[in-house]
């Protein structure tokens, strides 16, 4: 293993702003793993950490193929997390919408022109990001769904699920859309959690991560084979919305299912105590994203179900 | 007549609401043209809050002149006004980045559509835009390269001293004057000042300029004055310098200044050292149409914006 320094930016009153990578082995460069992008992704670090440290430990067992490397970059962004800010620390822009980037641009288009020139020639990206609305999902792989997905890779992750979802035009500034347009086969990996640490969606995480690379012959590593996944489209997600403001009591988790009709959480009145609302299931299914903080404004996405007619 | 536009109840014993006045001539015959004035998509931005006032204020009282259906929405980000924040609260959201939205989508892009729904059919939107905290602008129009043939012949009655003409961006496809000239509504971005600070010296300009523009549409039977010809320019005449390294910049030029090819421009001061990190030069002879206000910047920062280009 190598530590590298891939992005250097002087700061007026902090240290050098730093990107660091890691990597493992020597050759053609096969797999790219990033993490925190923004300011609130621990859980994103803390994968991405427990990936180097099981990396480090194959290497050590010369469990790594020969002329292939791993790159793995745990953070993309630690002047935001050290100051617990989401989006870049001074203008509050979301660096996951600055890609491809611009070497002469603005600071954050620069970040990203540094990051992308390090890691457009890798083979597989994966990056371990969040969702802006605050919530659980069930482990899965995203995709954009654009003429360069791999849906066939994309389940030798082993996770329960793929999501394919059509581009909006704020996302042709992401990282997960511009890998793919320069022919790097790119996956987003959602876990549970995003500014707390879940130890097992975390445990999931990296052994998904690990089962990839041991697929693609990047590694020699024993794993159970995991799920042979059910790909979905995100706009085929039945959302749940909320129908009142107040505090929230979620009662059904990421992966229950659910029958048309049960009670998945209710909506309290924030003074009496009261239930306002009891937000039932609109049909059968299972959980696939869950609201998380405990108050909730009304027409808010509180749950996406997957309909029982996907699985 | 004040109306909701949209409400959202939020959590604690609240609504959310976004907010317009609307005016329309006594006597409605029902063919009136009608003019959306928008402002506040980031919370920071004011500029356009004295606009608001003073046409309200200026069409309160003189309503037998109206022939035409005025909608003034000074707070399309109300929460992120009034807790000083760019972007929307709870979900830490560029605004100008979710439309046309979905009425059917989580809550930020509920009120989107539910804006859109509101200003569509409009004949005539204008969507005023101050600078961020970081750089000063003066009164100018920005339209895209594709909208330019029907939105110019506009653009140029609003009193504005430049009209940028800009190529499209694919992630400026979500602002509110993208999707409203994408669903047929002429939409043009007005973008003054600076952003926290009013400068009522520019809303009077540009206020000129939209009482011109209702007077040309014929929703206006009011004096008008006689507005600017706004200098009319693409990217290519415009030309971006940005800092090299961090520290404090200190401009030695005045805003909207014109200057030549290898003018001092300012510098980047260490005031820990006590040292010039950098001195900047003029690339080359024109105006400076953008001005840092901001004074701390990184490695780059944008210190200005020359009409002219190299």
């Amino acid at each position: 293993m190598t530590k590298e320094n891939i992005v250097t930016l002087k700061s007026p009153y902090r240290d050098d702003f730093e990107i660091n990578g890691y990597r493992f082995g020597k050759g053609e460069k096969t797999c790219c793993i990033v993490g925190a992008m923004r300011g609130n992704e621990v859980q994103q670090l803390y994968v991405c950490s427990q990936i180097i440290r099981a990396l480090s430990n194959i290497e050590k067992k010369g469990d790594l193929a020969h002329g292939k490397q791993i790159m793995v970059i745990p953070s993309l962004n630690p002047f935001s997390m050290n100051i617990q800010r989401r989006f870049w620390s001074v203008d509050n822009t979301d660096l996951n919408r600055m890609f491809p980037g611009d070497a002469n641009g603005k600071t954050t288009q620069r970040i990203a022109a540094g990051i992308f020139d390090f890691i457009k020639e890798y083979q597989y990206g994966i990056q371990f990001t969040s969702f802006y609305i605050s919530g659980d999902f069930i482990p899965h792989v995203r995709m954009m769904d654009t003429e360069h997905k791999n849906i066939g890779l994309a389940n030798l992750f082993g996770l329960p699920y793929i999501l394919l979802r059509k581009p909006k035009p704020f996302d042709t500034a992401t990282l997960n859309f511009n890998w793919q347009n320069s022919d790097t086969s790119a996956f987003s990996v959602y876990t549970n959690e995003t500014e707390h640490i879940d130890e097992e969606s975390a445990h999931i995480a990296v052994g998904a991560v690990l089962r990839f690379l041991s697929r693609m012959g990047v590694i020699k590593y024993q794993s159970h084979g995991g799920y042979m996944a059910t790909t979905l489209e995100e706009e085929h997600l039945m959302s749940v919305h909320a129908q009142s403001g107040g505090i929230y009591r979620r009662i059904k988790q990421p992966g229950d299912e659910v029958e048309q009709g049960e009670a998945m959480a209710e909506i309290l009145d924030p003074f009496e105590g009261t239930v306002i609302e009891e937000i039932k299931a609109p049909a059968n299914g299972i959980v696939f994203f869950a609201h998380k903080s405990p108050l909730v404004l009304e027409n808010s996405v509180v749950y996406k179900i997957i309909k029982r007619l996907h699985i | 007549m004040l109306q909701d536009v949209v409400s959202v109840s939020l959590p604690v014993n609240e609504r959310m609401r976004i907010k317009k006045n609307h005016f329309e001539p006594y006597n409605l015959t029902g063919n009136e043209k009608r003019i959306c004035i928008v402002t506040g998509i980031h919370g920071d931005e004011l500029e356009g809050q004295y606009v608001c006032y003073e046409l309200i204020r200026r069409l309160s009282e003189n309503g037998h002149l109206l022939n035409g259906i005025v909608d003034i929405y000074p707070s399309m980000n109300p929460l992120g006004m009034d807790s000083i924040k760019r972007e929307m609260p709870i979900f830490d959201l560029d605004m100008n980045m979710i439309f046309p939205g979905s009425e059917t989508g989580a809550v930020a892009e509920h009120i989107a559509a539910a804006i859109m729904n509101d200003i569509k059919g409009a004949d005539i939107c204008i969507d005023i835009h101050a600078s961020n905290i970081f750089l000063r602008e003066i009164p100018q129009v920005r339209i895209s390269k594709e909208t330019a043939p029907k939105l110019l012949p506009y653009a140029k009655m609003l009193n504005v001293d430049f009209i940028w003409v800009h190529s499209s961006v694919t992630v400026m496809e979500a602002t509110l004057s993208h999707s409203l000239n994408k669903a047929g509504t002429p939409t043009l971005v007005a973008e003054m000042g600076v952003g926290m600070r009013i400068t009522k010296s520019y809303g009077d300009q540009l206020l000129d300029g939209i009482f011109n523009l209702m007077s040309k549409m014929g929703i206006w039977a009011g004096e008008t004055r006689n507005v600017s010809h706004p200098i009319v320019s693409t990217d290519g005449n415009v030309s971006l310098i940005y800092s090299d390294t961090s520290g404090i910049f200190m401009p030695t030029i005045k805003h909207w200044a014109g200057i030549s090819k290898g003018d001092h421009i300012g510098d980047i001061l260490d005031p820990l050292t006590g040292t010039v990190e950098q001195e900047i030069f003029a690339p080359c002879s024109g105006i400076v149409f953008t001005l840092r206000e901001y004074p701390v910047v990184y490695e780059g920062s944008l210190l200005a914006r020359i009409l002219g280009g190299c």
